[in-house]
């Protein structure tokens, strides 16, 4: 039975049969790499060995390699942190909040998200444990006994909570998208012909076949991670505006922080999918899984949360008045006219005017458009945490220590060497791992394919099956035959 | 399995061959093209009391676990119970050891300052049922890395339903079998003799 609604657009266009998925998320693992993935390799490589010269100039010279002072003691690297964390956050969004809602669109980008979010925390990590200083010591933020050199951990310390909610957030995330990947891997390894790829993939596959018993526990657990992940996600972030919430520092001292550092988190992750997915869709021919109405809908979710950031910075301003606190009214009045206005300018153009654009029907659905727009977004995000740490350090209290920050090109080196660090991995994952979550994309197939209104699953191309009679669509014993199965609610 | 596959229905999918020791088995295997006629021929192959060994499909078929009368998963009490110990040590940790093992005194706070536990008691907790039950789950499906899968019919992971049926030593129901599944919309069936599965 196939079912074609009326109202909605289809999840997946061009009337794809199951084995036509199978073909089109294979052809990328199974081929050479093409020129074009060749040529992003490279660049990826060259930004990945700035990375480690900017490394090795940090841990070999010290933090002094940076651009920080007496004042300053935190700018771009807590900058990118916080950045990339944000980033991370789509992914997580889409592949749990967006399955508790039932939202099936998400089935197509739900894997690459994922991906993005697992390189954006590891690219994110690298931050925070090289501000270390003596990063072979990273391991004292363990709870371990005072005999191994340091105290217990303070647990009272936001600082700490970080350490566990990012690493929490890495591995469930890791569990969450590897658990997904595995019955795709048993696709490409029933597929494979050479020696290594069968090896590698039988491997990967975990003795994955599809059983029905398999697959009814495998729902149980993507549901429970999921709803373990809705949370954990929120947590992450909330954490990461506590370091700079709880602590006594004007502009960072506000209980708006952790709902609009989510929000804004959304907002960034959300833009750097759709930089992806773009890019993605061309390169790999997948144009009939990551639609215009994938592109619509991922703009809109942009827009929502791109107005609650605004609002966000709005509420900050009217609260600094309100307080009559004059450090945080200098702080705020500072931000806008200060010395680093032109950051606040960008921050303000680039997140809260630009995803009004969205507004408009054409510019949602135009490629080009959402392209400039998410590359804006990212910009704008990164100024905004650029904002919210320099600005608010460099005037502190004392007139006498007041200071600006500028970027040494190691500084520079560290940022855009991590974008290299994201992107090696991205390419590497898109190369080897279905970049399609081939099994999800078929459970939605039958109802979405576009061949027709005549009967025929999706192995029929839509045409009537080869039976004397077609049957009925099949429903579950104990629900009268004669009730009508609505597709459209059917979960 | 020395009973014939063609019996009175009973309990119709046994989880213990997933672990099952080395020995060649023998199958009657249905390849189905639409899931509601696996559907369909999942209830009248097991009214007409075939005992059916699996199901393997490319993805999950809805309505599957009510036809082939597979339990409701308890999963979700192991990740409760996971979830429990993350917490308890959780607290136990932080609680021992800024409370009893090195007090310190922070900022002039309670030395068992319960508020600024929460954070690290919520990501335990998620870690521990996370990993807890995902570690059931491979357990209890027998899924872990193997250098060679075998499986009945490579299809089943890209666009065919797969059903199972075990023969007995002499394969004697096979023919059977096979009008069964013709009848019921197989678009093919195939004899299998499978080792280690």
């Amino acid at each position: 039975m196939q079912h074609i609604s009326a109202v909605r657009e289809p999840l997946v266009t061009g009337g794809k049969t199951y084995h036509d998925v199978t073909q089109d998320v294979c052809r990328q693992v199974e081929a050479a790499p093409n020129i074009r993935w060749m040529a992003a390799f490279s660049v990826a490589l060259f930004f990945l060995g700035v990375f480690f010269y900017s490394v090795y100039r940090t841990v070999w010279f010290g933090i002094g390699e940076w651009g920080l002072n007496k004042t300053v003691g935190w700018a771009w690297d807590i900058t990118n942190f916080v950045w990339w964390v944000g980033i991370g956050h789509a992914g997580t969004l889409i592949s749990a909040v967006l399955l508790l809602f039932r939202q099936r669109w998400r089935s197509s980008i739900n894997r690459a998200a994922e991906a993005m979010t697992i390189f954006a925390v590891i690219c994110a990590g690298q931050f925070p444990i090289l501000h270390m200083g003596r990063p072979w010591l990273g391991w004292w933020v363990l709870p371990l006994q005072n005999t191994f050199g340091s105290l217990w951990a303070n647990f009272n310390s936001p600082l700490l909570w970080d350490v566990f909610a990012i690493s929490t957030y890495f591995s469930v995330s890791l569990v969450f998208w590897y658990t997904g990947l595995i019955p795709d891997f048993a696709t490409i390894r029933d597929r494979a012909k050479g020696k290594i790829a069968k090896f590698s993939y039988s491997m990967l596959s975990f003795n994955w076949r599809g059983s029905a018993k398999h697959w009814s526990r495998y729902e149980t657990v993507s549901l429970i991670l999921a709803g373990i992940s809705t949370p954990l996600v929120l947590s992450v972030h909330t954490i990461v505006s506590m370091d700079f919430a709880t602590s006594v520092v004007p502009g960072w001292h506000t209980t708006i922080f952790p709902p609009y550092f989510v929000a804004g988190a959304i907002f960034s992750g959300f833009a750097m999918v759709l930089t992806l997915m773009l890019i993605t869709r061309v390169v790999f021919k997948l144009e009939d899984y990551i639609t215009l109405e994938h592109i619509a809908l991922m703009n809109k979710i942009m827009m929502v949360t791109g107005s609650i950031v605004g609002v966000a910075y709005i509420t900050e301003f009217f609260i600094a008045w309100y307080s009559q606190v004059e450090y945080e009214q200098y702080c705020f009045l500072n931000r806008a006219t200060g010395p680093y206005w032109w950051a606040y300018l960008s921050m303000m153009s680039c997140n809260v005017l630009s995803p009004q654009m969205v507004w408009f029907r054409r510019i949602r659905y135009s490629i080009t458009m959402t392209f400039i727009l998410s590359i804006i977004v990212n910009i704008g995000m990164w100024f905004e945490r650029f904002v919210i740490i320099v600005s608010s350090l460099h005037r502190d209290y004392l007139p006498s220590s007041w200071a600006m920050f500028s970027p040494t090109i190691i500084d520079v080196g560290m940022y855009v060497g991590s974008i290299g660090l994201f992107f090696t991995l991205f390419l590497l994952f898109a190369k080897f791992f279905p970049v399609i979550n081939m099994a999800e994309v078929k459970t939605i197939l039958k109802y979405t394919v576009n061949n027709g209104p005549t009967y025929g699953g999706p192995n029929n191309g839509g045409q009537p099956i080869t039976r004397t009679a077609a049957p009925a669509p099949y429903s579950t014993p104990g629900v009268p035959a004669s009730a009508p199965v609505n597709y459209d609610k059917h979960e | 399995m020395n009973s014939p596959a063609v019996t009175s229905a009973g309990p119709v999918v046994q989880d213990t061959h997933h672990t099952s020791a080395s020995r060649t088995k023998r199958f009657a295997v249905g390849i189905f093209e639409d899931e509601d006629v696996l559907l369909h021929a999942i209830d009248n192959m097991r009214a007409a009391g075939v005992r059916i060994y699996d199901v393997f499909s490319p993805y999950p078929v809805h309505g599957i676990d009510d036809a082939l009368g597979i339990e409701r998963s308890r999963l979700p009490i192991a990740a409760f119970f996971f979830g429990c110990c993350g917490l308890s040590f959780a607290l136990w940790m932080q609680i021992y050891m800024l409370g009893f093992d090195w007090p310190m005194i922070i900022g002039g706070k309670p030395n068992i300052a319960l508020p600024s536990f929460i954070p690290v008691s919520f990501e335990l907790t998620v870690l521990f049922t996370a990993f807890g039950m995902m570690i059931t789950f491979f357990t209890i499906s027998g899924l872990y890395p193997k250098p060679t899968v075998n499986v009945l019919d490579a299809r089943a992971t890209d666009d065919k339903f797969v059903v199972a049926v075990e023969l007995d030593e002499s394969s004697s129901q096979l023919s059977k079998l096979t009008t069964l599944f013709r009848d019921n919309g197989a678009s093919e069936v195939n004899h299998k003799e499978m080792t280690n599965f």
